[in-house]
């Protein structure tokens, strides 16, 4: 059924579908919608037997979906940004455990300065956490996401993350297809662990392991990845037979046959990207996108085949590894060795920052032309980096970074898009 | 009481054990020695039986013993329909090694700070199960009353049906004898070394109180036990199991390591403590102190000191003597506090 409604709302009446036993959150924007929905959505009863808990913190909130997974019960739990940090060691440990938790999370910056508005630095943080990690562009793929979600972390044990861009996504009002009760039970079997706490067969979870089996048993974890190369296609092609929608997967093509120029992004700004690459193939340019789906496992043997034969390959991303330029570039970089394919860098978005056609267009030209850095940051304001540059060099104590450059900006607050009040 | 499956035989367990009875008018230790009709259930072989021998606890280490009698405890009262979550520490690694786990019943160590939120998933996992299967979890003090802190003050809190167990040997032994949270006034500890005359040790801040941090919460059931004191233990478990909602039991455990004592001091010193006064035994519902174990035999302060090499340093200098006052200050203010040193037939 067609329906109009919030991002937030559909990831929530999606993950009601799924038939979840446990759900435990703790709030943080631009995640909050999802969880308060999923609330109303148990309040209302229309998730069974289902335990909703509200917990002191993201730590303890992952922590209980550890608890929780370990005895057999389908787990769902949100976050974004400095929860998922305040969550890390429990997001290793879900994974090293083997624990098939589905998590959203809405994409945000991460503080300091603090700021809640979308990129992907909180999701880039914990990629080498063990988690699945896959990318949501629309909302429709957002819903669609999670329903594959939990069966791609049931069937290898494994939890997996859907991630979404927040804000951009979690408070957009789209109309989404949303899937009867009957398609996802014939989807998604009732869940059947792998490993279980039960005092009918008693075993201990989460003994200490030396260096005689540790790189084995971490193995085992990229082994599992490895498999996801596989399941996450079969997945989606399951799930295109049952809805009648082509969703999810490892990466996605579009105008890349001829392309010289390829642009490598993911998540919701591939809507834009593809806009803009529409204008310059209308203008004659060969360029192409390829929108990753899975960014855990990386999908590097498809990407290969698709991006070697282009001559640019620029990585369009919202995150950014400080010290070195882009993670996901780097990743795509691992893909394309001893190719002569050349990787370029743009950092753009971060923060919340709008990517808009016209700067892309002008990034997308400067590719085409061989003209672009290794390292790029799209629609940075030199002037102002280099005002604080200068006033550093001057004077030592020169006073905190962001908040000199918001005085010398003179930002307005009540009218600004970025400022003003936030909830946190 | 349910059955339990037979997990032991006669033939397994060693016939020829030198035991001390340090128990006064008791069988619990050894018990499998005296006449048949005057055994209790601890010499039943049909007895439960949670953690099984073999693991790798020091000797003399008082949370071997204690998780022993409080989960063998907890295994009968709910006929083994249980499991545990254990937070990182001695506990942890000393049972664990695998294969030789000594767990007989389903249990999972996932982190330092966090047994009682994974506690609290698991029970919220079996009420959308509609399983009866009781959920226990345990720690040290530094698991406890320092980084799994928030998350049990959560657990307490929502009521979670959660049976919380400290082991509090005052100070993080796992990590090699550093000062946590619960680490008294000037012991020593290698994060608290006494460094002369004005610095006896660890410093006497104002404490933390969990016990009464957790009556604060109002929880159904609080209590404090010691391990010289084995029957007053599973007395308190068995209590705390007959509750519904969240619980907390805090036990003192001599660690004969971290402290520097004998071995074979552990129950005395574990007896000590109480007699003394500096740990007081008591039980508490909902907020309310129930019970009080009285004081058979006061004494001073420097008897349960003497023997730790923790507090040897207090025993040389001018300093170190203001410390011992002020540890026997705690005792009389705890005697004082809990009324303990009134006649014993006046015991709830
Ligand atoms: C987040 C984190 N910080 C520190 C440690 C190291 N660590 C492991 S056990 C432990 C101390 C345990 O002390 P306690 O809880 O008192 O238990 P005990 O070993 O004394 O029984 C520490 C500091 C850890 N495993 N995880
Ligand atoms: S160090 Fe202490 S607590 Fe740890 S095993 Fe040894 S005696 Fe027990």
């Amino acid at each position: 059924m067609l329906k109009q409604m919030e991002g937030s709302q559909a990831v929530a009446e999606a993950v009601a579908l799924c038939r979840p036993e446990v759900i435990c959150a703790y709030p943080i924007s631009p995640q909050t919608h999802i969880v308060e929905h999923c609330g109303e959505l148990v309040r209302e009863g229309k998730v069974g037997t289902c335990e909703y808990m509200n917990v002191e913190s993201e730590f303890a909130a992952l922590s209980a979906c550890i608890g929780s997974s370990a005895c057999g019960a389908r787990t769902y739990t949100a976050t974004a940004s400095q929860g998922l940090l305040f969550m890390a060691e429990a997001v290793y440990n879900a994974s090293g455990l083997g624990l098939p938790i589905v998590m959203t999370v809405a994409n945000r910056a991460i503080g300091a300065p603090i700021n809640i508005w979308n990129d992907h630095t909180d999701s880039m943080s914990m990629r080498d956490a063990g988690w699945i990690q896959i990318f949501a562009e629309t909302n429709q793929e957002a819903l669609d996401l999670h329903i594959q979600a939990f069966k791609i972390a049931e069937r290898l044990s494994q939890p997996v993350m859907v991630c979404m861009d927040g804000f951009i996504l979690t408070h957009a009002y789209e109309r989404v297809e949303m899937p009867s009760q009957e398609q996802v039970d014939a989807f998604l079997p009732p869940f059947e662990p792998q490993q279980v706490l039960d005092p009918a067969n008693p075993y201990s979870i989460g003994a200490m392991v030396g260096p005689e089996a540790f790189t084995e048993v971490r193995y085992l974890a990229h082994d599992k990845q490895m498999q996801a190369l596989n399941v996450i296609p079969e997945i989606a092609a399951e799930f295109q037979e049952i809805f009648g929608r082509d969703s999810g997967g490892l990466l996605r093509k579009y105008q890349t046959e001829d392309a010289d120029t390829i642009i490598v992004t993911l998540g919701s700004v591939a809507g834009t990207v593809k806009d803009t690459v529409d204008e310059m193939r209308e203008a004659g340019k060969k360029i192409g996108v390829v929108t990753i789906g899975s960014f855990r496992p990386f999908p590097t043997a498809e990407l290969r085949k698709v991006l070697a034969s282009a001559k640019e390959v620029v990585v369009l991303e919202k995150s950014f590894a400080v010290g070195f330029g882009g993670v996901v570039a780097n990743n795509v970089m691992m893909a394309l060795q001893g190719t002569r394919t050349h990787v370029n860098t743009v950092v753009a978005g971060l923060g919340g920052r709008p990517i808009t056609m016209p700067s892309l267009h002008k990034l997308f030209d400067r590719a085409l032309a061989g003209k672009l850095e290794p390292v790029e940051f799209l629609d940075l304001q030199w002037d102002i980096v280099n005002a604080e540059l200068e006033r550093q060099r001057a004077q030592i104590a020169s006073g905190p970074t962001a908040e000199s450059i918001l005085k010398n900006i003179q930002v307005d607050t009540a009218h600004g898009g970025a400022a003003g009040h936030a909830a946190e | 009481m349910n059955e339990i499956p037979k997990l032991r035989t006669a033939d397994d367990i060693p016939a020829d054990q030198k035991v001390k009875f340090y128990q006064k008018g008791t069988f619990t230790v050894g018990n499998r020695l005296v006449d048949a009709d005057e055994r209790n259930v601890q010499s039943s072989m049909n007895r439960s039986n949670a953690i099984t021998s073999g693991h790798r606890a020091c000797q003399g280490c008082g949370e071997a013993l204690g998780a022993r009698y409080a989960l063998d405890t907890a295994m009968r009262m709910t006929g083994g329909d249980m499991i545990a979550a254990n937070a990182t520490g001695c506990l942890e690694v000393f049972t664990t090694p695998y294969p030789e786990t000594s767990w007989q019943m389903p249990w999972m160590h996932s982190l330092f700070g966090n047994a009682p939120a994974v506690a609290s998933g698991m029970q919220a996992a079996m009420k959308a199960k509609g399983r009866n299967t009781r959920v226990i979890a345990q720690g040290g003090d530094g698991g406890t009353v320092d980084i799994g802190f928030g998350c049990l003050s959560g657990m307490f809190e929502r009521n979670d049906d959660v049976l919380y167990i400290c082991y509090d040997n005052e100070a993080y032994m796992n990590t090699g004898v550093q000062r946590s949270g619960a680490t008294p006034g000037g012991a020593r500890t290698a994060t608290t070394m006494p460094a002369g005359e004005a610095y006896p040790g660890n410093v006497f801040g104002t404490g933390k109180n969990l016990p009464k941090i957790a009556m604060a919460h109002n929880i159904p059931y609080v209590a404090t036990a010691s391990v010289a004191y084995l029957q007053d233990l599973e007395a308190k478990v068995e209590k705390a199991m007959s509750f519904k909602g969240a619980r907390y039991i805090h036990v003192y455990v001599p660690c004969p390591l971290g402290w520097g004592c004998a071995s074979n001091s552990t129950i005395n010193l574990a007896r000590l403590v109480v007699e003394t006064g500096m740990f007081p035994l008591f039980e508490a519902e909902h907020g309310q102190v129930t019970a009080t174990r009285p004081i058979r035999s006061r004494v001073p302060i420097e008897q349960y000191l003497k023997p730790q090499r923790r507090f040897a340093h207090l025993f040389k200098t001018d300093a170190g003597a203001e410390a011992i006052k002020k540890l026997q200050a705690m005792c009389d203010y705890n005697i004082a506090e809990y009324d303990l040193l009134r006649p014993e037939e006046e015991t709830v």
